[in-house]
């Protein structure tokens, strides 16, 4: 068991999403950054869908009342064990008793801790990922009690650590193909949409990214239709709002892009007063 | 009526939609034929079984069809489903249900029935009247977990949406917004007229079928006193309220 001593900013137990029930308007919700998640769950050999806790900004405190081998992987938050300065990307045996902490952040802004075996917290509609009105709560509080698997062995080889690409963290690009509405746009609107660089507004969080600046805008509402994580809807008042993971299943805003997965993962480590740059693939 | 006489065909577009999916599109309008020949071909699209296709969802004129992983040949996958849209059994029957949705009208819910009766100069008995006596399809699920967009609201209802939205909806409230009408399956913000609360659940995220009703079912609204909506309300709490329901596959 680990036990949530301080909350920090934002916290939640996330998998790969809660896929099959979007005909219910269930939004698909599941880790912000699949690439990070995906390199902490597989430096500790988990199942790419095992649950983690996504970190954003600032990080809680945690306990650990059971012997564990964890990985932390994604934005860098300096993490410590006890005080002790620990490394991303790395598998780390804590024992009971050990106190997992956070300080400044210095790159990106949501990393994921893995546990081995991963969470073992409450699954509805077959996936533990956090969401308000699906799960009994969206995030973590103090003294939250968080179950895993209770294993010892298994152990991915404990020296295994990864170099990351910094292009994931420091490249303004974020590559787009054309969203469903892209071709009602005039070629000058085009234009425009690639040639600019969009600041991240303080609206920000696991729904959607609002971009500050607006585009030129004439373009009708749609009817209602199907909108993904990573759809760049064009608002009536020319803003641009970049969908993310807990995302709505429907929108009435015109589609103008559509982010390449890879693209949602970069922006999510993406924050307030950053900029970016669409690029079509 | 559900069943087509004769096959109507659409010009369908289909567009790559991101690298899992793929949109299809028919004319942008709001109309039960486009949403009966949606169904068609989302069924057809399941009868095929596709390997590859994990998730296919409908709006009024669209079909997402979502696959497992990064969609590599956009053509070849287009002309299946062109082939499976040509192939789609024009007998088809839909099957689908006409639910019955109890609704209290009664001022302690329907906060909103006075403007309106000022505005649209209806007498609340006429309101009430109006809108329980037609019958509502659903085109689908959208805005939030369990939110039916639900077509057939009487013109005479037809009223804008208020200037300022609510911070909090009830669950359950029973509401009008512009040309639609609609169930709010949670406590969310919302700028609909309120004029009157089920006790239904619309929401359950722990069965399996999350929400009982799906694209092309019916539904009517069915006025209850406020004690008779205390005492399903009890029954729905309790997990022991069935739903009025009966199926229109003719």
């Amino acid at each position: 068991m680990i036990k949530v001593l301080k909350a920090g900013f934002y916290s939640s137990i996330q998998d790969m999403g809660r896929f099959g029930y979007q005909e219910y308007g269930v939004p698909y919700s599941g880790v912000m950054d699949v690439l990070s998640a995906s390199m902490a769950n597989s430096l500790l050999g988990n199942d790419v869908n095992a649950a983690v806790i996504e970190i954003t900004m600032t990080g809680p405190t945690l306990q650990f009342f059971k012997a564990i081998t964890i990985c932390i992987s994604g934005a860098d938050i300096s993490p410590q064990l006890n005080k002790r300065s620990i490394k991303l990307n790395k598998a780390i045996q804590v024992k009971s008793g050990d106190v997992l902490s956070f300080g400044k952040l210095s790159k990106g802004f949501r990393c994921y801790l893995a546990v081995l075996g991963g969470f073992k917290t409450e699954k509805v509609m077959r996936s533990r990922s956090m969401y308000k009105g699906i799960t009994a709560q969206f995030m973590l509080y103090k003294d939250d009690e968080l179950d895993h698997e209770d294993v010892l062995t298994g152990v991915a080889s404990a020296h295994a650590s990864i170099k990351v690409n910094a292009s994931h963290y420091d490249s303004e690009v974020i590559n787009v193909f054309k969203g469903p509405e892209f071709d009602l746009l005039s070629k000058d609107q085009q234009k425009e949409l690639f040639a600019n660089a969009y600041t991240i507004s303080k609206d920000n969080n696991r729904m959607a990214y609002q971009l500050e600046a607006t585009l030129k805008n004439n373009l009708k509402p749609i009817i209602t239709s199907s909108v993904l994580p990573g759809s760049v809807q064009l608002t009536p008042s020319g803003k641009l709002i970049v969908l993310m993971r807990d995302c709505q299943t429907t929108g009435g805003y015109p589609r103008v892009l559509q982010l390449k997965e890879s693209a949602i993962n970069v922006l999510s480590q993406k924050f307030t007063g950053q900029s970016i740059l669409f690029k079509l693939v | 009526m559900l069943k087509l006489d004769k096959k109507v065909t659409f010009n369908l577009t289909y567009k790559p939609f991101g690298e899992r999916s793929i949109l299809i599109e028919w004319p942008a309008v709001i109309d039960e034929t486009v949403l009966q020949d949606i169904i068609r071909f989302k069924d057809a699209i399941h009868d095929f079984n596709v390997k590859s296709i994990v998730e296919v969802k409908n709006t009024y004129n669209s079909l997402l069809i979502n696959y497992d992983l990064v969609c590599r040949n956009f053509e070849n996958e287009v002309n299946l489903l062109k082939k499976i849209y040509k192939s789609s059994d024009l007998e088809h029957d839909i099957v689908s249900k006409l639910w019955t949705i109890p609704v209290c009208y009664d001022p302690v819910f329907g906060i909103d029935l006075d403007a309106i009766s000022i505005e649209k100069k209806l007498s609340k008995e006429a309101i009430i009247k109006h809108h329980s006596e037609a019958v509502y399809t659903v085109y689908f699920i959208g805005f939030l977990p369990g939110f039916l967009y639900l077509g057939g609201l009487d013109k005479s209802l037809h009223i804008p949406r208020k200037s300022t939205p609510r911070l909090q909806i009830e669950k359950g409230a029973v509401a009008i917004g512009g040309q639609q009408t609609g169930v709010y399956p949670n406590v969310s913000p919302g700028g609909w007229n309120i004029i009157g609360n089920t006790p239904v659940a619309f929401f359950n995220p722990k069965l399996e079928l999350p929400c009982f009703a799906k694209a092309g079912d019916k539904i009517v609204f069915k006025p209850v006193s406020l004690k008779e909506h205390n005492k399903i309300k009890m029954l729905v709490d309790a997990g022991v309220y069935q739903l009025e329901n009966e199926l229109v596959n003719d």
